[in-house]
């Protein structure tokens, strides 16, 4: 076996050694009614060249995203990655370390997440930012709970442009912690009354923007009403590439902001693994769940970084603490901050730029098209269109004629009534090919 | 060999002081700045093309003052991530025994295939239709980790093990109010030796946590458990084999005992890797059971994260599996984002789309590499490997319950260190500059200075003979008394110790730019 040093002449050796006669003596705490004597009922080992055969046959049935045209959004977004970004992942000191919970050799680790914290903190406007969090979704969840913590309320209230997946993590957790949700009816053209749910009861308010239908809300006057009873306004991203063109979260009154991190340097990858990120004030750090990473120096005095505030997290406090987590999205993470390193300022707001005009472009083809309204008033680089037909049954035959078209909202939200509404996300990987591909097998189908 | 000069160089030439570098790098070892403070805002390293005007729909907010973004160019971004990168240890560098983490080795071949176009670069909400591969890989994968765990059905999506254990509680929860026991059964039993998610996730949902005191020998009784059974207990959560590095020799008992109070099995499955073809889980009486598969399949920790954590789950709480899950309809699989019927009572949704597929594709492919016969030669040489350090370190280590046989992971503690003036941090610290990562140290917190040995099953023999020469010489030397090698170490890591009290006082969690002028006015 490839991976396993050992030789049998090794184990005898050992065996000896330790002073037992086999492998078996070392299991004898595992009743010998339970201990299995022989291998179980699935296939023997394989060499490379036969596993790379069985894996490549199963991706091949897959339609990546590059290969066709592809308009897919709705929480995830296929983005140009520079080649530069894989290779560095990928460094072995990189790839195969632990946490850094060792930090004199570890500060690669510590150094990254020192800088990932700063870039995600300035692109938010927020005081402070977390090492990440697994995704958005849950990311979500955890700040819920922790404004919770803050206001020693217990009662979030969801906007209706909030991602229906978003929705459903957060109802799932808090069901299960007892505390109150009020979720707003789905809200297609963001003209739902957000303030008028907001009480001295109301821990938190939870708003998209730009919302899972695309509209770019205007956050100031739901957080000036959440400031006056004494809640929290929590700004949610699930396109984080909209930061580099729209007013940060933080500048409009947010006090946590959380979101998906996926498109600036991670693949699609099938729902994961993607990144979230975490940012609130300063006044609120210590309620804070996740990794931080914090400055100091060493006993030379030379700069030097740790993990740090440790006495929030489980392993410190266990049933008190701020969260379950253990872990960030590290690699994930440190994918996010080296590609938006590469992009710098210029770069992102540029690439930002591209997508949004990609989008208008695209929407504007689209509204000329016989069967199809374009209903928002503003967006980014997605926005929703009302088809003559339902909308599932488009995506399937646009698929047919090899358009991936976008994210029917009848599949996030069955039963809503909304079967003819189709999410349409456009970013810099489109081209004038395929935004004529799509028009064309789109007139076909309605 | 020659120099540039063609002159041929011998050692005897080279003086014996070092003089102190102008630059403070010392050859291979470079300092690196922060991004900061190398990088400018007008500096991009991506060429993009600005696009032809247009109107845009932003309804007025856009972003009028500037972010505070540096940027590098491509080889400026190459060489701060490479230099940052040398300052790390990873398997790849040397032994790693970190107890309860497995650091083992990740196979590139893992890497190749998750990034093969069809797995990576496919979208969670693209059609159904055009992802029947990557229904194939979760399918296949769940039918393995059902049948290594004689389970009946898993959970894929958490998102890391202490995700898994919240999916694991709350289908126990669903469970117990489906039944209407909901109001009263809200206590969860927790050894003192558990990892602290497993109380802090019992607390997070709404339990309280019930300790179940720890004996001096290692293992959960039985009557202990018993004792603090009641109408009032939801579940207990108990890691097999457990932390201290031994397999829980009650544990058919003590399945029997929760089962018959009316209570639920969760099973904390950090460490399945040292049984995995040996025992199967699901005959020992579990009900969930998380698996990290960046432990025990091998996926790369990525210096922490990202994980993936499904839960196995028996029949009784099978029905009660989150949204999404897999199922076959008249032969092909479909994917299920909402419950259908009345059979299925999801508890929710975990995350916003499927999991970590990354990850499942590389898990994946270490069990198709390794077969059943290589997953149990795996966990035989993982077990091997730390017995063999035990008995190699026997008789100068102590160890708090006795010298017995361990699973993967040897535990120590520091009583052979009392009236050393080393503590076992120190002596962690020491290994740096022998160039090992440390050990799992303070935990399990029932043991006093604990030290956690895990080698895996990927050091070979002469690995593991060196690494006990490098731990008896330093033990030796602890024991002689030369307190100064520990007390000061690392002396030869990219940094000395670092001063986590100052971090965590006056917690410095960004840069910000420095004030000019500053440094004159101090």
């Amino acid at each position: 076996m490839r991976y396993l040093p050992l030789t049998d002449t090794d184990r005898g050796e050992m065996l000896a050694r330790i002073g037992v006669n086999t492998v078996d003596d070392l299991f004898a705490d595992i009743p010998s009614n339970v201990l299995l004597k022989a291998p179980l009922d699935l296939p023997r080992r394989k060499g490379e060249l036969e596993v790379e055969r069985i894996m490549s046959r199963m991706a091949a049935k897959n339609v990546p995203a590059s290969s066709v045209p592809f308009f897919v959004g709705a929480g995830a977004y296929k983005h140009h990655v520079p080649a530069t970004v894989d290779h560095l992942i990928q460094r072995s000191e990189f790839l195969t370390s632990y946490t850094p919970y060792q930090p004199e050799i570890a500060q690669g680790t510590l150094q990254y997440l020192f800088e990932f914290q700063t870039q995600v903190a300035a692109l938010t406007g927020m005081d402070v930012a977390n090492a990440s969090m697994y995704d958005g979704s849950t990311g979500t969840g955890e700040a819920v709970l922790m404004a919770h913590r803050v206001t020693k309320r217990r009662k979030a209230v969801l906007s209706g442009g909030l991602h229906p997946h978003y929705v459903d993590v957060v109802q799932t957790l808090s069901k299960m912690a007892s505390d109150d949700v009020v979720a707003l009816a789905p809200d297609v053209s963001a003209t739902e009354d957000l303030l008028a749910s907001i009480d001295d009861s109301v821990s938190c308010v939870v708003v998209q923007t730009p919302d899972v239908f695309g509209n770019v809300r205007d956050l100031k006057a739901i957080a000036d009403k959440a400031h006056q009873h004494g809640a929290l306004l929590i700004a949610v991203f699930t396109e984080v590439m909209s930061l580099g063109l729209l007013q940060s979260p933080g500048s409009m009154g947010a006090d946590i902001v959380v979101g998906e991190g996926q498109s600036i340097g991670n693949a699609l990858n099938f729902g994961g693994p993607y990144v979230g990120l975490f940012a609130t004030q300063s006044k609120y750090v210590r309620q804070m769940p996740g990794r931080l990473c914090g400055e100091t120096a060493d006993a030379d005095g030379n700069r030097g970084f740790v993990l740090t505030l440790s006495t929030r997290e489980q392993h410190i406090r266990r049933d008190k603490a701020t969260s379950n987590i253990c872990t960030n999205s590290g690699l994930c993470c440190l994918a996010f901050t080296i590609h938006m390193t590469l992009l710098g300022e210029a770069g992102l707001k540029r690439l930002a730029r591209i997508n949004h005009a990609n989008a208008v472009k695209l929407a504007d083809q689209l509204a000329g098209v016989k069967g199809v309204e374009v209903l928002n008033q503003t967006f980014f680089n997605e926005f929703t269109v009302m088809l003559a037909k339902p909308a599932a049954e488009v995506v399937e035959r646009l698929a047919e004629k090899g358009v991936l078209a976008g994210v029917p909202v009848s599949r996030l939200l069955p039963g809503a009534g909304l079967d003819r509404l189709l999410l349409v996300a456009s970013t810099e990987v489109n081209t004038d090919d395929d935004r004529a591909a799509f028009v064309a097998a789109l007139k076909e189908v309605l | 060999m020659l120099n540039r000069q063609g002159r041929p160089t011998a050692a005897g030439e080279a003086g014996t002081n070092a003089h102190p570098t102008f630059t403070g790098n010392k050859a291979l070892a470079q300092i690196e700045p922060l991004i900061f403070e190398i990088g400018h805002h007008e500096t991009t390293g991506v060429d993009l093309d600005e696009p032809e005007a247009f109107t845009p729909r932003l309804g007025g907010l856009e972003r009028k003052e500037a972010i505070g973004l540096p940027g590098l160019s491509e080889p400026e971004a190459m060489r701060h991530y490479v230099r940052l990168s040398q300052m790390n240890y990873g398997i790849d560098t040397g032994l790693f025994p970190l107890g309860s983490c497995t650091m083992k080795h990740n196979a590139r071949l893992n890497e190749r295939m998750a990034r093969l176009p069809g797995f990576s670069d496919v979208h969670p909400l693209q059609p159904v239709s055009t992802v029947r591969g990557a229904l194939e890989v979760m399918d296949e994968l769940s039918r393995y980790l059902v049948t290594l765990t004689n389970t009946t059905t898993v959970a894929l999506s958490p998102k890391a093990g202490a995700h898994g254990e919240l999916c694991g509680m709350m289908a126990i929860k669903a469970a117990i109010e489906a039944k209407g026991e909901g109001k009263t059964r809200n206590v969860v039993l927790v050894p003192d030796s558990a990892h602290g998610t497993n109380p802090a996730t019992a607390a997070l949902i709404g339990f309280t946590v019930r300790p179940v005191p720890a004996r001096d020998d290692g293992w959960v009784h039985v009557d202990d458990v018993k004792k603090l059974l009641g109408p009032d207990v939801a579940a207990i959560m108990l890691t097999n084999p457990n932390t201290c590095g031994l397999f829980e020799n009650q544990v058919v008992e003590i399945a029997k005992a929760i089962h018959d109070a009316g209570a639920y099995f969760y099973c904390d499955g950090a460490n399945f890797n040292a049984i995995v073809g040996k025992a199967r889980p699901g005959d020992l009486g579990i009900d969930a059971m998380h698996i990290n598969l960046h432990k025990t399949f091998s996926t790369p920790h990525g210096g922490g994260g990202p994980g993936s954590g499904p839960v196995v789950l028996s029949a009784r709480l099978a029905p009660f599996a989150p949204v999404p899950f897999i199922t076959a309809e008249n032969g092909v699989l479909t994917l299920v984002e909402q419950a259908k019927d009345a059979t299925e009572q999801p508890f929710g949704r975990m995350t916003a789309f499927h999991g970590q597929m990354g990850m499942y594709v590389r898990a994946l492919t270490y069990m198709l590499s390794h077969g059943s016969d290589g997953m149990k030669q795996a966990s035989e040489d993982a077990v091997l490997n730390a017995n063999y350090i035990r008995a190699s370190l026997a008789d100068l280590f102590s160890q708090p319950f006795g010298d017995k046989p361990c699973m993967h992971e040897v535990l120590f503690d520091d009583a052979w260190l009392k009236d050393t003036g080393v503590t076992t941090l120190d002596f962690a610290k020491a290994m740096i500059d022998e160039g090992y990562h440390p050990m799992t140290m303070y935990f399990p917190l029932v043991v006093h200075g604990a030290m956690l040995i895990e080698p895996t099953e990927s050091e070979s023999k002469a690995s593991l003979d060196l690494f006990i020469a490098a731990l008896r010489d330093l033990a030796m030397s602890a024991k002689k008394g030369e307190t100064e090698r520990f007390s000061g170490a690392p002396y030869h890591a990219p940094r000395r110790r670092l001063d986590e009290t100052r971090a965590a006082r006056t917690p410095v969690l960004k840069w910000t730019k420095p004030a000019p002028f500053a440094e004159a006015a101090e």
